[in-house]
């Protein structure tokens, strides 16, 4: 995890509301650091303000309530086009009707940059996204992945305080979306961009962040390393949100320093890792990944161990899913390297499994 | 290993020609089926369009009168070299054809030609044929001369000789003013009698005047249609429509009603102390580019809202992103992408106001006429089809030249929609 460079955050949201008809807030007091050369994701399904918040620190939508700062300004009230913000917009928003050149002189144009050192910079840029022998081509004899790059470019070539991105590989295939994902990484790395992305998609939020903001209804739920996020998610949304979870429901039976005892299903019991708003007697939903679920010989000696029913096999290529039955839960899910699993299980079958304390963390009911 | 070899070459190309007919074959009955559809459009077109428009621009140049009625003449005459008389030839064919053509109004179809060359002609041949003997002692050269002393004069014979081919350019002549002289050069009609370029240039600068207004006027209401909330903007694209469902003749004529002294707007302006005294509005130009624009606004607003609705508005976010003023961003990155539009909605309303007959003719005065008021006057009221489809052909080949014109400037800016 990177930590900023200067004392002071370069971008700072604070107590900021978004109405857009008076009655509901799209966004709740939101409060936000960000430190120069960070790069932040803000993740969500669609609807929790993750897009009215970038829209707000670029300019377009305006904060009912709160104050926006970028470095030592106030951004309120400034008009977008002086804010010195980079965007990447979702469908690129490339100018159709000029050349991919053109394009990256325009923010250079609008500034009044001298035509030689603009030609320099768009030079250079061509150079960083390997566009060149592309400068005279229209955007739209370009395939995804190249309009990609250019609006990137575009949005750099001007050397912004601060780059906004709204979901701009949306409209790439998983391969490429992939490949872009660490070109832009390697791009914030080695350029010291500060970055704000936007994206509903975990896994593109988990590679190339060094922080996420994880929003629902308008309230950011938790702000975290990708790592902390994925292994203490805060609440139950955070933790269903990202990457795939096992849910049982249970009641919290005693609380010992920052574990609990759960007692679930029928006379089951565990002890798992705890969220700090949790109390002894109040319902709880438990939460574990399916890939720290040992199976069979492997769950011996762990602390708490169960039999469950074996459902279904689901065969994914480098791994195995199990669908299995555990207190009342046919949903229950095991993930198994290929290797690994005992030729002689069948459906039917009464497994083993098992988990460490840390593995299973007691969450909100909710 | 070779004989996989081989067969692989074989299925490599042997098949090849064998594709290439089935897939011809394939083809083949698509392109019947298509052909069967569009079959009935076809044929209407050709009826009702390019048969009619064919022969509207023969008639600008056809000249079949005389060597109709009068085969053997219009042979001979062609021959003679246009000095002093034809010879007794000539006389004579013509005299035999002029008492023939008595039957059947073929007297009426070449009096109407020749009076065009010279306009006592008619009362000349009908008072030749009434002096006309069955059989003639003397040569009939002598005859005619007899019976009329003009027919001793070149210039008449040289008039029928200018009638006698199958084409002419009279017609197309003097729609540009032009005719040609006793030697068969092109000159400039006298000063006094100069009218059609006059005309032509108000045609151009009434339709270029009425193209712009609607631009300028409809530019805005298509931009404010297309980035308003659809209900909305369905609601006001219906009052855009409105106006189509009243006749274009009603239409003109409430304009009239409203803009005539004693009218509504002229009422309005004393009352509201703008002007003491009623100002004239119509049957004027200012009631032409009312009238039309009024007509015409439709025509533009509907291809430019159709090309606004396709461009996405994050366009312009992202050239103000970019640190373009926002009126900037408009100018540079949102009026070129709907430069497709203005070039249909501009053509679209340009190519309809050249025709403009009906509007121009009820709330225009005399110098407010359109070539189509003269198209019509030459067709309805002195029956000539020569004069009127020559203006007839030449408004249209402006206009295609315009078009082409036009079309280039517009291609050359390469208009790529996204």
């Amino acid at each position: 995890m990177q930590t900023g460079t200067a004392n002071e955050p370069l971008v700072r949201f604070t107590g900021v509301q978004k109405t857009y008809d008076g009655e509901t807030l799209v966004v709740k007091d939101l409060n936000l650091d960000i430190q120069k050369g960070e790069f932040v994701t803000l993740l969500g399904p669609s609807g929790s303000g993750k897009t009215t918040c970038l829209m707000m620190l670029a300019g377009f939508e305006t904060p009912t309530s709160g104050d926006i700062f970028l470095g030592e300004q106030r951004l309120n009230t400034l008009p977008p086009h002086k804010r010195n913000i980079g965007m990447v917009f979702q469908n690129y928003a490339l100018f159709p009707h000029m050349t991919v050149e053109e394009n990256l002189f325009y923010p250079l144009k609008t500034r009044k940059v001298p035509k030689a050192e603009a030609r320099a910079k768009v030079d250079k840029i061509l150079q960083t996204i390997k566009l060149e022998s592309f400068a005279k081509r229209r955007p739209t004899q370009l395939s995804g992945g190249q309009q990609q790059r250019v609006a990137l470019a575009r949005a750099l070539v001007f050397e912004p305080q601060l780059v906004l991105m709204d979901e701009p590989l949306g409209a790439l295939d998983k391969q490429l979306r992939e490949h872009m994902q660490l070109e832009i990484k390697h791009l914030h790395e080695n350029l010291g961009l500060t970055v704000v992305f936007v994206t509903h998609d975990q896994s593109e939020a988990l590679t190339m962040s060094d922080r996420v903001a994880v929003f629902n209804d308008g309230v950011i739920q938790q702000i975290d390393s990708p790592q902390a996020l994925y292994e203490y998610p805060a609440n139950s949304f955070v933790a269903q949100f990202i990457g795939e979870n096992n849910t049982l429901m249970g009641q919290v039976n005693a609380i010992d320093g920052d574990f609990c005892r759960v007692s679930f299903g029928d006379g089951l019991g565990t002890r798992a890792s705890r969220s700090q708003a949790l109390t002894t007697g109040v319902p709880t939903r438990l939460s574990i990944r399916p890939e720290r679920i040992r199976l069979n010989g492997s769950s011996e000696g762990l602390p708490n161990r169960f039999k469950a029913k074996l459902h279904e096999f689901i065969y994914l290529g480098d791994h195995l899913r199990l669908r299995c039955e555990l207190a009342g839960n046919d949903q229950f899910y095991v993930k198994v390297p290929v290797s690994e699993l005992c030729p002689s299980l069948s459906v039917g079958d009464h497994i083993d499994i098992g988990w460490r304390d840390e593995d299973v963390r007691a969450l909100d009911a909710s | 290993m070779t004989s996989i070899a081989a067969t692989q070459t074989a299925a490599g190309t042997q098949p090849v020609t064998g594709l290439k007919a089935q897939l011809r074959r394939a083809e083949r009955l698509k392109k019947i089926k298509a052909m069967l559809l569009v079959a009935p459009l076809a044929l209407f077109l050709i009826i009702a369009f390019v048969l009619p428009i064919s022969s509207m621009l023969w008639r600008s140049i056809d000249n079949t009168e005389v060597s109709q009625v009068m085969p053997q003449t219009a042979t001979l005459i062609q021959q003679w070299d246009g000095s002093g008389l034809p010879d007794e030839a000539v006389f004579a064919a013509f005299a035999a054809e002029l008492r023939d053509s008595r039957s059947g109004g073929g007297l009426g179809r070449i009096g109407r030609r020749l009076n065009y060359e010279d306009p006592t002609f008619r009362s000349l041949l009908t008072r030749t044929l009434r002096g006309l003997p069955a059989s003639t002692e003397l040569s009939w050269t002598e005859e005619l001369i007899s019976i009329d002393p003009r027919w001793n004069d070149t210039a008449t014979w040289q008039a029928i000789q200018r009638t006698a081919p199958l084409t002419t350019d009279r017609y197309l002549l003097a729609s540009l003013d032009l005719e040609r002289n006793a030697e068969g050069q092109i000159v400039k009609v006298a000063e006094n009698q100069q009218l059609y370029i006059q005309v032509f240039k108000r045609t151009l600068i009434i339709a270029g005047g009425v193209t712009l207004i609607c631009l300028f006027l409809g530019f805005p209401l298509a931009y404010l249609l297309a980035t308003l909330p659809t209900s909305t903007s369905n609601l006001l694209l219906i009052c855009v429509l409105l106006p189509f469902w009243t006749s274009l003749l009603v239409r003109t004529a409430a304009w009239i009603v409203l803009l005539q002294s004693g009218g509504l707007v002229n009422a309005g302006l004393m009352w509201t102390g703008l002007i003491d005294s009623p100002i004239q509005l119509v049957f004027n130009r200012i009631g032409v580019f009312f009238a039309m624009v009024h007509v015409l606004l439709p025509f533009m607003i509907l291809p430019l809202y159709s090309v606004m609705k396709g461009v996405s508005p994050s366009y312009q976010r992202a050239a103000v992103s970019l640190g373009a003023h926002p009126f900037a961003a408009f100018w540079q990155v949102y009026v070129p992408q709907t430069l497709s539009g203005i070039a249909a909605g501009t053509i679209l309303v340009f190519i309809m106001a050249l025709g403009y007959y009906i509007t121009p003719a009820l709330v225009g005065g005399p110098s407010d006429q359109m070539v189509s008021y003269y198209v019509a006057y030459y067709t309805n009221t002195t029956n000539n089809w020569g004069m009127a489809a020559a203006l007839g052909a030449l408004l249209l080949i402006v206009t295609l030249l315009l078009y082409m014109v036009y079309h280039k400037l517009v291609n050359q800016k390469q208009l790529v929609r996204s």
